[in-house]
């Protein structure tokens, strides 16, 4: 059982603390590495949190991507035919940070290319290249244990997700294990982006909130400044994915980082209320 | 579950039902969406296979509906063209439908309709297992919808053609290598979006716990079957079991109650593809290493980043990067032995079969054809061999006719 570092704060944990002391909701933005090529990043990564976001996932682009919708699954093909890979991750990671970004950076990643690296040796050079936790969809609880110790070992925060159909004594056992945040995945599918988020999301977050005191960041359909906004006071934070990715599918690729600047700001403004 | 514990792995088969772990292999290694489903589906189907009345309805729809039992037929002449062992062919090939695939669908659909799911998803590579489901949904009367990859779509045809006559849905997948692989993958989406009403059959010894477990206990009748006859027919046990291996569901059906039997060798068949050392073919066992997979951890074809890598075999049936995790642990153990079969060899033995014997064999099947045929003239006429004869090959006539430039 790993229970949770006791005086744990990364820099994860210290920005959704911040913003849970200001009363502000944080966002998460999303990037696939090697989408729309392997440099790209560089420039968008920035452009997203210049226009608002807080704390950036970066996904890992794998073959067989079975909890992702057509949209992502498309971005991930694109990248590992530009020939993005998990070193090529990490690569990118120290570039960021030699370019001064200070946000937090979140590796999501399916378990096997983090599995063929090895774990240790996964944790080891994450760390060094300055990510700050570590999203695996398709790997739970149960099957967690020699991950989290390779991750606490070197402060990675192990980020787990919870899930609609998620009964209370999983979410008890999740929480138990969970750092950084929870990742509540808003409804029952892959990700993508909605039209509208269900209906019963507060109910489910409260649920999950009577079992943890750490922040709660919801994804999966979140796409819309509307569906941002609805989501202040009841969530942390608001993750955004798949709607970046169709952005830039939309636009030309020399328009990619006043587009992302622009459409990051219209949802800070959702989530600070401002119209 | 109210603790989450590690996973341990099991030391027998029995403690492997139990935990999911076969040695290290196995697992769940799903969306935490799918978690809650896979614990529903571990106590429906501990319940259903401790309860008499489930296993009697499935006893007589497999006597009465699949025809079991099949038969297990001396081969006489192909015994004599090899010119060492006895060979015998355990019949899979005559269950309806035409393959083994059958005697799992139908478990799954039973357990499907008795957990009050109607709505069937169902991946297939060569189209058997798609209409095997697609066959029992129509007489359960449930939902059917099956995930193929659009490249089997096109060389499986007449399969494809089965299912839609049979009820069925059937939704080809345009992603990655367009094969059973990411037939698998969409299958897996459909049911994260759809799993309260939704009843997964995989079709073969792969996928999260209790798949593999499940899978190879419906499989296990024709294992059971061939014991039984060997014993009444021949008055002893095999020598040598031998069955082709893709994910591995009519290898672990047809070896898992020899699994206690020291002296009866298992020899499970990869698809060699363009040859192992070309790189360009699906057999995991013979040159991949472990990784996870479709819920689970077992040998896997990948590159060196951990990402899967695109798998080459005449057979659609055996063209996959993975394969069940306890045949990973029978490698391991050295249980089974594993060796691949290529292309050209399967299409010999293919041949060789319809010709010695009067039987088109599916060309999966035909891998383990060829490499029994090899193995016999190397034993002695004292031993026996049983090939699990797991498909009729009418499935693959376009492909076989192509390969041999003929046009039909």
């Amino acid at each position: 059982m790993n229970k949770q570092p006791a005086q744990h704060q990364s820099r994860i944990g210290a920005t959704l603390a911040r913003h849970r002391e200001a009363g502000t909701m944080a966002l998460v933005g999303w990037q696939t590495i090697g989408f729309p090529t392997i440099e790209s990043s560089r420039t968008l990564v920035p452009a997203l949190i210049d226009g608002g976001f807080d704390l950036i996932e970066l996904g890992v682009p794998f073959s067989d991507p079975q909890a992702d919708g057509t949209t992502i699954q498309r971005a991930s093909f694109e990248a590992l035919r530009q020939g993005a890979t998990l070193s090529i991750a990490l690569d990118t990671v120290r570039t960021l940070r030699s370019d001064g970004v200070t946000a937090p950076l979140i590796f999501m990643s399916y378990y096997n290319p983090i599995l063929s690296r090895g774990l240790e040796r996964f944790a080891i050079d994450a760390s060094a290249a300055g990510v700050d936790g570590l999203i695996v969809p398709d790997l739970p609880a149960e099957e967690s244990d020699d991950l989290i110790d390779a991750l606490d070992r070197v402060g990675i925060d192990t980020i787990f997700l919870v899930a609609p159909t998620t009964p209370e004594p999983r979410l008890r056992a999740i929480a138990a294990r969970a750092r950084g945040f929870i990742y509540c995945v808003s409804l029952t599918g892959v990700t993508g982006a909605r039209q509208e988020l269900p209906t019963d999301l507060p109910e489910y977050l409260a649920r999950v909130r009577s079992f943890t005191n750490l922040p709660l960041a919801v994804g999966f359909g979140v796409s819309r400044p509307e569906h941002v906004a609805s989501l202040r006071g009841i969530a942390d934070a608001a993750i955004v994915a798949s709607a970046i990715i169709d952005r830039m599918e939309h636009t030309r690729p020399e328009t990619h980082v006043q587009e992302l600047r622009s459409f990051a700001k219209s949802l800070r403004n959702a989530a600070d209320g401002v119209s | 579950m109210a603790t989450v514990s590690p996973s341990t792995g099991a030391t027998t088969p029995a403690e492997a039902t139990r935990t999911g772990r076969f040695g290290p292999y196995g697992g769940q290694f799903v969306p935490e969406t799918l978690m809650p489903a896979l614990a529903e589906l571990i106590d429906a189907y501990d319940v259903a296979r401790h309860d008499p009345a489930f296993t009697a309805t499935y006893d007589t729809l497999a006597r009465d509906f699949i025809g079991r039992p099949t038969p297990l037929y001396h081969a006489t002449k192909l015994t004599a063209h090899a010119g060492g062992a006895q060979v015998y062919f355990k019949r899979e090939d005559l269950a309806h439908t035409g393959a083994h695939k059958i005697n799992n669908a139908l478990g799954q659909g039973l357990l499907a309709r008795r957990m009050g799911k109607d709505r069937i998803i169902a991946e297939t590579g060569a189209g058997q297992h798609g209409v095997a489901t697609a066959t029992v949904c129509a007489m359960l009367g449930l939902e059917c919808i099956v995930y193929m990859g659009e490249e089997d779509v096109h060389r499986q045809a007449p399969n494809v053609f089965r299912m839609k006559l049979l009820g069925a849905e059937v939704r080809p997948v345009k992603s990655g290598s367009r094969t059973l692989k990411d037939a698998i993958n969409e299958a897996i989406r459909d049911w994260v979006t759809n799993v309260n009403e939704t009843f997964y059959i995989i079709g073969s010894v792969v996928g999260p716990h209790p798949y593999p477990t499940m899978v190879r206990d419906f499989q296990s009748v024709i294992g059971r079957e061939t014991r039984e006859q060997s014993l009444a027919q021949i008055g002893r046990l095999p020598d040598a079991v031998i069955a082709c291996v893709g994910g591995g569901s009519n290898a672990m059906g047809i070896f898992h109650p020899f699994h206690d039997d020291p002296s009866v060798r298992l020899i499970g068949v990869e698809a060699g593809g363009d040859g192992v050392s070309t790189g360009r073919h699906a057999a995991p066992l013979s040159a991949g290493r472990p990784g996870v997979l479709h819920g689970a951890l077992s040998y896997l074809m990948q590159d060196g980043d951990g990402q899967v890598i695109e798998t080459h075999s005449i057979s659609a049936g055996l063209d996959y990067p993975g394969v069940g995790p306890e045949h990973s642990w029978y490698k391991d153990s050295g249980r089974a032995t594993y060796v691949a079969v290529d292309d050209a060899s399967a299409l010999a033995g293919f041949e060789l079969l319809c010709q010695t014997e009067g039987i088109i064999p599916a060309l999966e099947t035909a891998h383990a054809i060829a490499y029994a045929a090899e193995y016999a003239a190397s034993r002695p006429s004292s031993e026996i061999i049983v090939v699990n004869c797991s498909g009729r090959g009418d499935k693959d006539l376009s492909t076989v006719a192509t390969r041999l430039g003929v046009t039909l």
